[in-house]
């Protein structure tokens, strides 16, 4: 798009959401009061696997309060299994049927007169289990004598595909060096502060069903509620209040607590609420995937990497659920990251395991992703004797190739690399770092300096994940194909001539009601005060399948309806006001709420009257103008096709870009890791406010850090996971937070875009992790330490000192 | 005691300067009282362990975190919740800090962040970085990161300082 002169697009306008919730006045889901309510606990299975033989719940039953209980035989005959989009899955619903799969997973559900009742009922249920062995790591559990989670499918792999891409033989064959390497990333997960939330309200009377939930979207994975619920849609209306508590995707995985409550609604005949507790949180609600993954690159003497070939193992639960295998697939169309690479073997795993079932995390799968790549990068500078920052050089997409069309299918659509990672560079002083480093080494301190690169994508392209169902499947004639990202924006002038809004993008914190308002007030020439942005989601009047906020998708895909949708109501306003004002629609302009010929002062109209016109006296307009100042948009990009006959996908609308790097201080008597200065350089084409920006990348960061050093979802041997609490599940404090960061950023706009603007608000929490421990391993390379899991915790540190000390 | 009778208590508590009296199972946890029976519904549950912080309130004119107390153990006590900082309809220095330093974005830790906060400068009017960090490490907050809340809470105190 061409320059422009945007007078609230860019600007740091502050938060208008603040007010409510600075004063406690948040609408979350737990603060909605609904006239008369019963409660909801749920009984949760101890093991990791067992056989349930018998389930008593008679005593529970005679609880005074007790209203009614629900098992998995309810389950079964009420519902059909959650669909997910691979062939012959294993069946999923919303509790336990004869077995339980994963520590936390449902058993039954209590339904009483308050929590504390159906609390206290829990203890009385008498389950009978017979423990089974548990498959805990994804590569054993994929190996024919593991132990079978579901039996009728006769293996634990899941889902398999091999994807190829380019001509990775010869690749290989031109090779200097094949240079390998066996990576483990852990399960972490970004645990919003508010957990899960539902209240189901059944009407018997008319069969109606309401729901409210703090459900992020993607509604795709309403539409897989309904579904299992088997009701049709206009049966059901599901709302979502207007604060959530925080998402990070982990709140897109909500959907069988939908079906679950809305059963137990149904069963009762009443309005039922559950409230998810932290501990339910860590244990059965949703993580990323922990993944062990194999990487081989065919690399030249000079650096330049000409193919790979990776096989991956994801671990994904007891259950696959839709929209796993995205943790693989999400990431397609950047699977070659900012790279040049174009011949790429993927042996792809999804692979059942006795922990809980995963889904989308901040960063989707690009966490995984590029802490295979940037570990490799490393490797390779290693390997080769040259810098880490020029392998990366070397290889990476050059901006005058932009947009770059990559071999798995993505169309990178604007971003200069090199650029950004140069920017970093300067930044952090990487030079000065380089000797610092050495002078440390002499003294026996042991500082690193590690750089993690990424193509951030924001906008999924739902039908990514079709490409987990074979090209001859997705080419029958019955087969429906799935494409597209939709957003859908409603611009309203009200009767006083401000500006209403409604957007579907129902967010958890990601200021889109500023954000929106910036966008109609620089649109239609009025203030961000003036733009009142309904965030809050009702099905009954709007939603489709894309409707949600997640894969960063508000800067590319939202912010573009917004926009559209203010241009559309401004010519409707400019066509009705050249009728007011006897004039030309280009003689006229619209600024500070008056519509006015330009260069004649005198002759205008104020929006309010315009509005009260239309609405009072709608009779003295000519025919041919609709007497409604509303306008309503719908975006999507027309690169999100399909996947073809290849498997090349474009699997996101936009893709910015990151270079993140880290300089450490390791305490090699203790393991402890000392973030000392951390820069993270952006480019995630226009901006819309830049403190909203910074505050998305400050997070971002956290959860990086998080994932890098402290956090992860441990299972032992047993399957039991011994991180439950935040006792053991370590969220990083203020203490914790990374001390020095600089954040900078270079604006290359997205083509495709109505303001040039992308997501942004995962980047850093899918390089960081990798730059941390790209920067502990180069602290320690005296030692000949090699990092090749996370987290890196002080023991772990240790022990990876003890054990290289050893072999010196 | 479960099945059985259970004597309820009576609790009495001034809430931001409102008296509430209430009859509750001893059991009841104090963030409970406060949300289910008085309808306080800023003080939020984000853990039940007490290592979030999100239910963080004043009581007589300490921070605690609600769900680790009960109910009962509160009767007789003055409690200050985020209703309490703003002021004939002016915001707390500190809420205006984390509005210009954009300290919040989902907005659910932040009344027990702003408690926290408040209950620092009480002690401490003019704290370090360091120990402002330490001051809310009892306060998870999954957002922003915290770089944006400890400068917040660093202009606050220097613009109560100035105006003392």
């Amino acid at each position: 798009m061409a320059e422009q002169k945007f007078v609230w697009i860019g600007k740091p306008v502050k938060r208008i959401e603040d007010q409510r919730l600075l004063t406690g006045k948040g609408l979350f889901i737990d603060n909605l009061r609904l006239g008369p309510m019963l409660h909801l606990a749920i009984l949760r299975s101890p093991y990791a696997h067992a056989r349930i033989l018998k389930i008593d719940a008679s005593k529970a039953l005679k609880q005074a309060g007790v209203v009614t209980i629900l098992t998995g035989e309810d389950v079964v005959k009420m519902t059909k299994p959650i669909p997910v989009g691979v062939v012959n899955p294993p069946k999923y619903y919303c509790m336990a049927v004869n077995k339980v799969r994963y520590v936390g997973e449902p058993v039954a559900a209590v339904v009483a007169r308050d929590r504390y009742i159906a609390e206290d009922a829990l203890e009385l249920i008498d389950v009978e289990y017979e423990p089974l062995p548990a498959a805990v790591d994804p590569e054993r559990a994929a190996s024919r004598d593991a132990p079978l989670l579901h039996e009728e499918l006769g293996t634990n792999v899941a889902w398999h595909r091999t994807l190829r891409y380019g001509d990775v033989n010869a690749a290989f064959s031109q090779a200097d060096r094949i240079i390998s390497l066996k990576l483990r990333f852990p399960r972490f997960t970004a645990t919003p502060l508010e957990g899960y939330g539902v209240i189901a309200r059944y009407d018997e009377t008319t069969g109606k069903l309401t729901i409210w939930s703090n459900f992020q979207g993607p509604w795709s994975m309403y539409a897989v509620a309904l579904s299992s619920l088997n009701y049709p849609e206009e049966k059901v209306r599901h709302i979502v209040p207007p604060d959530i508590g925080g998402g990070f995707g982990v709140k897109s995985s909500m959907y069988p607590y939908i079906v679950l409550v809305a059963l137990a609604a149904m069963k009762a005949k009443a309005t039922v609420k559950w409230i998810e507790t932290r501990r339910e949180h860590l244990m059965a609600s949703s993580s990323h995937t922990d993944r062990v993954q194999y990487l081989e690159a065919a690399v030249k003497n000079d650096g330049t990497v000409l193919g790979l070939k990776t096989t991956i193992y994801d671990s994904v639960g007891a259950y696959i659920r839709a929209p796993e295998p995205g943790t693989i697939l999400r990431p397609l169309g950047n699977f070659v990251g900012p790279y040049k690479v174009r011949n790429l073997m993927i042996d792809a795993n999804s692979v059942l395991t006795n922990k809980c079932p995963t889904g989308p995390v901040r960063g989707f799968g690009c966490p995984h992703l590029y802490f295979g790549w940037e570990r490799l990068m490393d490797t390779i500078a290693d390997t080769l004797g040259m810098d880490p920052a020029e392998v990366r050089f070397r290889n990476m997409i050059q901006p005058e190739q932009m947009p770059y069309v990559t071999p798995t299918g993505g169309i990178y659509d604007s971003g200069d690399y090199p650029k950004a990672l140069r920017l970093a560079l300067d930044l952090i002083e990487y030079e000065k770092c380089r000797e610092e480093q050495k002078k440390a080494w002499k003294e026996g301190r042991f500082i690193g300096i590690g750089i993690g690169v990424g193509v951030d994508p924001s906008g999924s392209n739902i039908g990514y994940v079709t490409v987990a169902i074979p090209p001859e499947v997705r080419a029958r004639k019955d087969y429906l194909p799935k494409s597209g990202s939709k957003n859908r924006a409603r611009v309203r002038l009200t009767s006083s001539g401000k500006v209403v809004v409604s957007i579907d993008s129902n967010p958890q914190g990601q200021s889109h009601e500023t954000t929106a308002a910036q966008i109609v007030a620089e649109e239609l020439g009025l203030k961000p005060e003036d733009v009142e942005v309904d965030c809050s989601m009702d099905s009954s009047e709007f939603w489709t399948v894309s409707s949600g906020t997640y894969s960063s998708r508000f800067a590319a895909l939202q912010a573009s309806a917004v926009a559209l949708a203010a241009k559309k109501l401004e010519e409707k306003i400019l066509k009705i006001a050249s009728y007011f004002l006897d004039a030309r629609v280009e003689d006229l302009e619209l600024k500070d709420g008056y519509v006015r010929v330009k260069g004649e002062p005198t002759r205008s109209i104020p929006l309010r009257r315009l509005a009260g016109a239309v609405e009072w006296n709608p009779s003295q307009l000519p025919k041919e103008i609709e007497p409604v100042l509303e306008a309503t948009a719908v975006f999507d990009i027309p690169t999100l096709k399909p996947p073809d006959e290849n498997d090349r996908v474009n699997s996101s609308a936009t893709y910015g870009f990151s270079a993140e790097i880290a300089k450490v201080e390791v305490d090699v008597e203790t393991g402890v890791v000392n973030v000392l200065k951390f820069v993270s350089v952006h480019d995630a084409g226009k901006i819309i406010n830049p403190i909203v920006v910074d505050g998305q990348v400050y997070g971002s960061i956290l959860h990086g850090l998080g994932g890098a050093l402290y956090e992860e979802l441990f299972y032992n041997e047993e399957g039991q996971l011994l991180a439950a609490t935040f006792e053991d599940y370590l969220c990083p404090t203020a203490r914790e937070m990374i001390k020095d960061i600089k954040i900078a950023h270079i604006e290359s706009p997205s083509p495709y875009t109505v303001l040039g603007s992308k997501g942004v608000g995962e980047a850093s929490s899918e390089t960081t992790p990798v730059c941390i421990a790209n920067a502990v391993e180069d602290a320690l390379k005296p030692l000949g330490v090699k990092v090749r899991e996370l987290p890196l915790t002080p023991e772990k540190v240790w022990r990876l000192i003890k054990e290289a000390k050893k072999s010196l | 005691m479960r099945g059985g009778y259970v004597l309820k208590k009576k609790v009495k508590v001034k809430v931001d300067g409102v008296f509430y009296e209430a009859e509750v199972e001893p059991r009841v946890l104090l963030v409970h009282f406060l949300r289910d029976y008085l309808d306080i519904t800023s003080v939020n549950v984000g853990c039940d362990t007490g290592h979030c912080g999100a239910c963080t309130v004043l009581m007589n004119g300490v921070s605690v975190k609600s769900c680790q107390m009960l109910a009962v153990q509160a009767d007789g006590a003055e409690i200050m919740t985020v209703a309490g900082l703003a002021k004939n309809g002016m915001l707390h220095p500190l809420q205006e800090a984390f509005n210009e330093y954009h300290a919040l974005q989902c907005g659910y830790c932040t009344p027990g962040m702003l408690m926290s906060a408040y209950f620092l400068l009480k002690r401490n009017p003019n704290p370090t970085e360091d120990e402002i960090r330490r001051g809310i490490a009892g306060n998870l907050c999954r957002c922003t990161g915290y770089t944006p809340i400890i400068k917040a809470i660093k202009a606050a105190a220097e613009k109560m300082q100035s105006r003392r």
